[in-house]
């Protein structure tokens, strides 16, 4: 009967689970406030001081747009790997992974390799052509050879999309994340967040973001590095130790270490391949950073460091969350009423922080809990980065101004549009505070791989996209994908109550992305009008820019 | 970046060389990825039993975690692979390339 029940509620829990940590971005749920923790907080004021210093410092090497949206073009290759990384390692992968692995075993593990493939193929097929042809967004490349006015607006306005569902999903966990682990106010949180993003982006631009991120990255390796070496010498260093121990009192047993029914289903299994490997190529905030770096060769080499730490961090996530089996399940001092097996304090998410706590004391809880605000200040602060420059270098300077804006007034244009987004953002965050916005994550996923992905890829590779057909695939892949989404179940019976979803699946790539690239190419095919003609004549040096590099935005020189 | 300089580099048959070459590298490498991630998530959809068996007496290892653990290694290895060829030797005939191009134009 125990047993039992404590299977019902780990299943409950990773059902949840499973929507929450679905994706790279961090919809926390809801949370109960926690006495306030001085030793995090103290550890926070230090790295916003440190962060705050940097600021004051990029800011004296912020002083044109070339700087602001790309650091100059002077970030090295290691320096952006380990950002890209810390782009992509979100508290989400923090707590949500260890806490998935922590209740579903080898299937957290499977999820992970999907977050990880992406990342070898965005360098053999994207990278370079990535470096070689854009400038400050990615819009620079779709519209390299296309209508700049239609393009440009459509992909901003894609771009804006994931931007803001992201940030929004971001906000929430945040918020929620911070009530609980320095038991303030979930507005108060809020304003934090946003008026300390405001101030990292505003003042020192992607100088800044960039620094944030490293620091964040170092941050988040260190620490969890230290939890999962002090976590397995209680099980001298043995995986068959570990593995054997977690197996004896883990309620999966044997099928620990065994896949689940976490994918069994193949449909979902395939779209959400296929969303988080062409989504993280679609990602706005991903796909800036290819244009901070000098060259192609340091592009390439920025794939090659974020991969790297990446694997490791995930390899790292799993040993802990096994290792949480028995040091935190086993604990009494963890449960809600000190009953093992039913509810962790804090809700399942806690699961890191609690092994923090067990193998290094409230020094390494204080540590880890400010590394994972650190971690959501950076994540939002490139992204209101790169939603800034949609607005200000996209639809601004290229589409009202028609490229006639001095650099000055698109450099204020770009402050404001921060400072704007931020507003949003907290806005945003308050009025979604009490909602499971899991679904805004699958959603700024599914339009980056339906929306942006497929005519970033063709505008790279094929010659004959058009104008019209760009604008055919961009926009029917983000109004389907959105629609697929509002259908599913997360938000069709989530959010508005119906008892049945109209999309049996919650992720929609497999269906919009096929029809985003489909109607790309046929209404470019069926476009007979003269600029297409001229569109695609231009490929032809558009490739060889692609290919060598020739003629590629360069390093501003300081 | 003139016209004429592009379509000097397009007429080079260096250019056309290093395209090929560099582009079947990429895709031949894509391929892997793309096949070994597909055929594992295939399995983990419909064999999962396969996964579960433990290829090594007394050790809990599992096919599913040695799957898994390869594909970490082995994907990282294949960047490892394309980002050494590319920054050397096809960086390399790109220069080459490139420098032809400005001589031409001059």
């Amino acid at each position: 009967m125990m047993r039992a029940l404590t299977w019902m509620r780990s299943l409950a829990l990773s059902a949840s689970l499973v929507s929450v940590s679905a994706f790279a971005g961090d919809a926390i749920s809801q949370t109960t406030k926690q006495p306030i923790n001085f030793t995090a907080i103290g550890m926070f004021i230090l790295f916003v001081l440190m962060t705050l210093g940097i600021t004051y410092w990029a800011a004296s090497r912020t002083k044109s747009t070339a700087d602001f949206y790309t650091a100059g073009g002077g970030i090295s290759g290691a320096q952006n790997g380990l950002a890209i990384a810390g782009d992509y390692m979100s508290a989400a992968t923090l707590l949500g992974l260890t806490a998935m692995m922590y209740t579903r075993g080898v299937d957290a593990y499977i999820y992970m390799i999907a977050f990880f493939v992406g990342w070898p193929v965005i360098l053999f097929l994207m990278a370079e052509r990535l470096r070689n042809l854009g400038k400050f967004t990615f819009a620079d490349i779709t519209a390299y050879r296309l209508n700049q006015g239609k393009v440009r607006t459509m992909a901003a306005a894609s771009s804006l999309v994931v931007v803001c569902f992201y940030l929004v999903a971001q906000m929430v966990g945040a918020g929620q994340l911070i009530k609980l682990l320095f038991g303030l106010d979930y507005g108060v949180a809020l304003v934090l967040v946003g008026a300390l993003m405001m101030v990292y982006v505003t003042f020192g631009g992607m100088v800044a973001t960039t620094w944030v991120q490293i620091i964040k990255a170092c941050m988040l390796l260190f620490g969890g590095t230290t939890v999962v070496l002090l976590a397995l010498s209680q099980f001298d260093f043995s995986f068959e130790v570990l593995t054997s121990r977690a197996i004896s009192v883990h309620s999966l047993g044997e099928k620990l270490l065994a896949p689940g029914s976490l994918l069994a289903d193949p449909v979902t299994a395939i779209s959400l391949g296929l969303g988080l490997m062409f989504g993280t190529a679609g990602l706005p905030h991903i796909l800036m950073r290819f244009f901070t770096v000098t060259d192609a060769k340091e592009a390439r080499k920025s794939v090659l460091y974020a991969s790297g730490i990446v694997a490791y961090f995930f390899n790292v996530v799993a040993l802990m969350g096994l290792a949480a089996i028995i040091i935190v399940g086993q604990n009494p001092e963890y449960f809600e009423g000190g009953a093992i097996g039913g509810a962790i304090i804090g809700g399942g998410n806690m699961v890191a922080m609690h092994l923090a706590k067990a193998v290094g004391g409230d020094i390494l809880l204080g540590f880890l809990s400010a590394v994972a605000f650190a971690t959501i200040l950076a994540v939002v602060a490139g992204l209101a980065l790169a939603g800034a420059s949609a607005i200000s270098h996209d639809i601004y300077s290229r589409v009202i101004m028609k490229g006639q804006a001095s650099e000055k007034a698109e450099l204020r244009m770009s402050k404001i549009a921060t400072i704007g987004l931020g507003i949003v953002a907290v806005l945003l965050g308050l009025a979604f505070e009490k909602m499971n916005v899991a679904f805004m994550v699958a959603l700024a996923f599914g339009v980056a791989a339906s929306a942006n992905f497929p005519v970033l890829i063709l505008s790279m590779y094929w010659k004959g996209l058009t104008t019209r057909g760009a604008l055919a695939g961009g926009y029917i892949g983000l109004f389907s994908a959105t629609a697929l989404v509002v259908l599913s179940k997360s938000v069709w019976v989530d959010v508005f109550g119906y008892a049945e979803a109209l999309f049996p699946y919650t992720q929609p790539a497999l269906f919009s992305m096929p029809l985003a690239f489909l109607s790309a190419i046929v209404v470019s095919n069926l476009d007979s009008s003269r600029d297409a003609a001229a569109e695609r004549e231009a490929f032809g040096d558009q490739y060889v820019r692609a290919q060598t590099g020739l003629g590629a935005a360069t390093a501003a020189s300081h | 970046m003139s016209s004429t300089a592009y379509a000097h580099i397009r007429n080079n048959p260096q250019f056309a060389r290093l395209v090929s070459t560099r582009g079947r590298f990429a895709w031949f490498l894509s391929a892997i990825v793309f096949v070994v991630f597909f055929s594992f998530v295939m399995a983990v959809a419909f064999a999962p039993d396969f996964l579960a068996q433990r290829p090594f007496a007394g050790s809990n290892v599992t096919i599913g975690i040695l799957a898994g653990l390869f594909q970490f290694v082995v994907f990282w290895v294949l960047t490892l692979v394309y980002v050494r060829r590319a920054n050397g030797e096809f960086d390399d005939l790109n220069k080459a390339i490139i420098d032809a191009a400005s001589r031409e134009g001059k």
